[in-house]
């Protein structure tokens, strides 16, 4: 895929139109907050003060435990929501509703029904796309997310796997600045999730736009993130906010076995709240399980 | 993927595991995927091949035939009836009577254009209706706003029974077109109105918000995701509308008109022509049933394509 992406984007470019094709942008969280009314008049705040800065092409993991903002978080980068406290700038500019600057992998496919999946990946194509350039484009993602044979089916025919795969195509077809995406492989079986990883690490070598993934799993986020920021509550103050701030090492795709990976998932794990259970009981980090042949 | 895809693979792991030995499995969606296309076209061919084991009740000839055993059983007992004398056929008149009042009518040319007159008011009505009736409930289904200044009017005017309607029309609009089509209009109004604006309330708000995500709004958001979600339910809608459509052709009909099949029931009441009365009704069963077979096939391409 040819990729243009070394071209910065010009400063202070306000629409998605005077955007170059393919270009990343940047995305600046500024002290972000967000508060739902509830019963009674009261409030409950879900974030505060969230400043994040991510660079253009950056791939930028966002973990916490469910029900800590995360997806609030995204969703407020998306237009889908929008905060109530602070605000979020792309490439400089106040993002507005449903901001076509990005586009949004959502946990379930979202997928119409009586659409095929060409017709639903044709969906995401950005507004005022010629048609013979919109079905060039919708054919080379199919080909890309590897559903070429299944182009005709509606997602009720495909699996549940294909289904979310023809789900990222349809974001990547609004050829997006920012690519958000909100536990896009969390409803997947485990080795799906793998498979889709890969798929996801090969998709943004193609054509490296910026990055958000919400998750709530540990080891996607060290695979596949440039940083990871963990967001968690402090005691006795409501709404989460930035606990841990890790740049993961080396360059992907990285080994899902290796030693320092380890070392910053069982930091991570316990920014979770989740114990080190060898640690905790002093044992050594030694293994005894012996490797075959036996 | 569904567990039944992996059901194979997990029996294979189950034995495996059993015998001791270590299993992998490699996760193939497509492979699944394509397995199970082969499973569906699997079970059509053996669909295909005890087709002459299917139950009774999914034959085609069987369907047919099954409908018709009591209208038929009916007609014997009408006959029965008549040629036993077990009613005056002053009160009953026998399938013959009726047939030959039908042949004397087709003769006088009023049968063709009474059921003419009565099928046209029924279609100008019904499309009135049905079209105020998709705008309506667009509106209240879509907008909160619309919702909050009609609903509550609009309920209180499908309250109103058929009938009520009838002399402000008539005094409004006199006995012309213009009253009956009226009066067929806001029958087909209400089925429409109601299972619209409801399926539009219902409409899957994930889905909505995937399309406002990928920059719909307005009517192409409306054309694009929700009408699409709500055509099974506004051809059911149009479908009992239809059948509205027919009842209150009859009240408009009955009440002040000069043609039509509610005038030759009303008509054939004063003068006690029971035999016409018969064949009003009858044709009016057929009729009714005809049209809604119609709206059938359609909502049956209809729930095949959009759902």
């Amino acid at each position: 895929m040819p990729s243009t992406s070394t071209a910065p984007a010009p400063a202070g470019s306000t629409s998605a139109v005077s955007r170059p094709a393919d270009a990343p942008c940047a995305v600046e969280f500024a002290s972000v907050g967000r508060s739902f009314p509830s019963e009674r008049g009261a409030s409950r705040t879900v974030l505060r003060d969230v400043s994040i800065s991510v660079k253009p092409g950056e791939v930028v993991a966002i973990l916490g435990t469910s029900g800590c903002g995360k997806s609030t978080l995204l969703r407020i980068a998306g237009g889908l929501d929008a905060a109530s406290a602070g605000r979020v700038l792309i490439d400089g500019s106040p993002v507005t509703d449903f901001d076509s600057r990005t586009a949004v992998g959502f946990q379930e496919p979202r997928l119409l029904p009586w659409r095929s999946v060409t017709e639903n990946v044709a969906l995401g194509l950005p507004r005022g796309t010629s048609k013979a350039d919109g079905a060039a484009r919708v054919a080379r993602l199919i080909d890309l997310v590897g559903l070429g044979d299944f182009a005709g089916h509606r997602p009720r025919e495909i699996s549940g796997g294909m289904a979310q795969r023809a789900s990222l195509a349809r974001a990547l077809a609004r050829n997006p600045g920012v690519l958000l995406l909100d536990e896009p492989f969390g409803a997947l079986d485990a080795l799906t999730r793998l498979k889709m990883q890969d798929l996801l690490l090969d998709v943004h070598a193609a054509a490296p736009t910026t990055v958000l993934l919400v998750t709530h799993d540990v080891d996607e986020a060290l695979q596949l993130a440039d940083r990871i920021i963990l967001l968690g509550r402090q005691d006795g103050v409501d709404g989460s906010t930035i606990a841990q701030e890790i740049v993961v090492p080396g360059t992907r795709p990285r080994d899902r076995g290796s030693a320092e990976l380890a070392e910053l998932r069982a930091r991570l794990l316990d920014g979770l709240g989740i114990d080190r259970h060898g640690q905790a009981r002093g044992i050594e980090s030694t293994t005894a399980i012996p490797h075959f042949p036996y | 993927m569904s567990p039944n895809d992996n059901l194979t693979t997990s029996e294979q792991v189950r034995q495996a595991s059993a015998a001791g030995l270590p299993v992998a499995v490699e996760p193939r969606p497509e492979v699944a995927a394509r397995s199970r296309a082969a499973d569906k076209a699997a079970d059509k061919a053996v669909g295909r091949a005890a087709a002459g084991r299917r139950p009774l009740t999914r034959r085609t000839w069987f369907v047919i035939v099954g409908g018709a055993i009591l209208p038929v059983i009916a007609l014997v007992v009408w006959q029965l009836v008549t040629t036993l004398e077990l009613v005056p056929v002053s009160q009953l008149p026998s399938p013959a009577m009726v047939w030959e009042a039908a042949v004397d009518l087709v003769q006088r040319g009023q049968l063709g254009q009474f059921t003419a007159i009565s099928t046209q008011r029924v279609l100008i009505g019904f499309s009135i209706g049905a079209i105020l009736g998709l705008l309506f409930g667009a509106i209240v289904g879509l907008s909160r706003l619309g919702d909050i200044l009609l609903a509550p009017s609009l309920g209180a005017i499908r309250a109103v029974p058929s009938l009520a309607w009838v002399p402000l029309l008539i005094i409004w609009l006199k006995y012309g077109e213009e009253s009956k089509i009226t009066l067929i209009a806001i029958g087909a109004f209400f089925p429409v109105y109601t299972t619209v604006s409801a399926a539009l309330r219902h409409v899957d708000r994930q889905l909505v918000e995937a399309g406002r995500a990928f920059g719909l709004n307005g009517a192409r958001l409306f054309t694009t995701v929700q009408l699409p979600a709500v055509l099974p339910s506004v051809v059911s809608g149009l479908r009992l509308a239809l059948a509205q459509a027919w009842l209150f052709l009859v009240a408009a009909e009955l009440l002040g008109a000069s043609m039509g099949l509610g005038f030759l029931l009303s008509d054939s009441q004063n003068n006690g022509r029971l035999d016409r009365i018969f064949l009003a009704i009858v044709l009016l069963a057929l009729l009714g049933k005809l049209t809604d077979s119609l709206v059938g096939l359609f909502e049956r391409w209809v729930n095949k394509r959009w759902s």
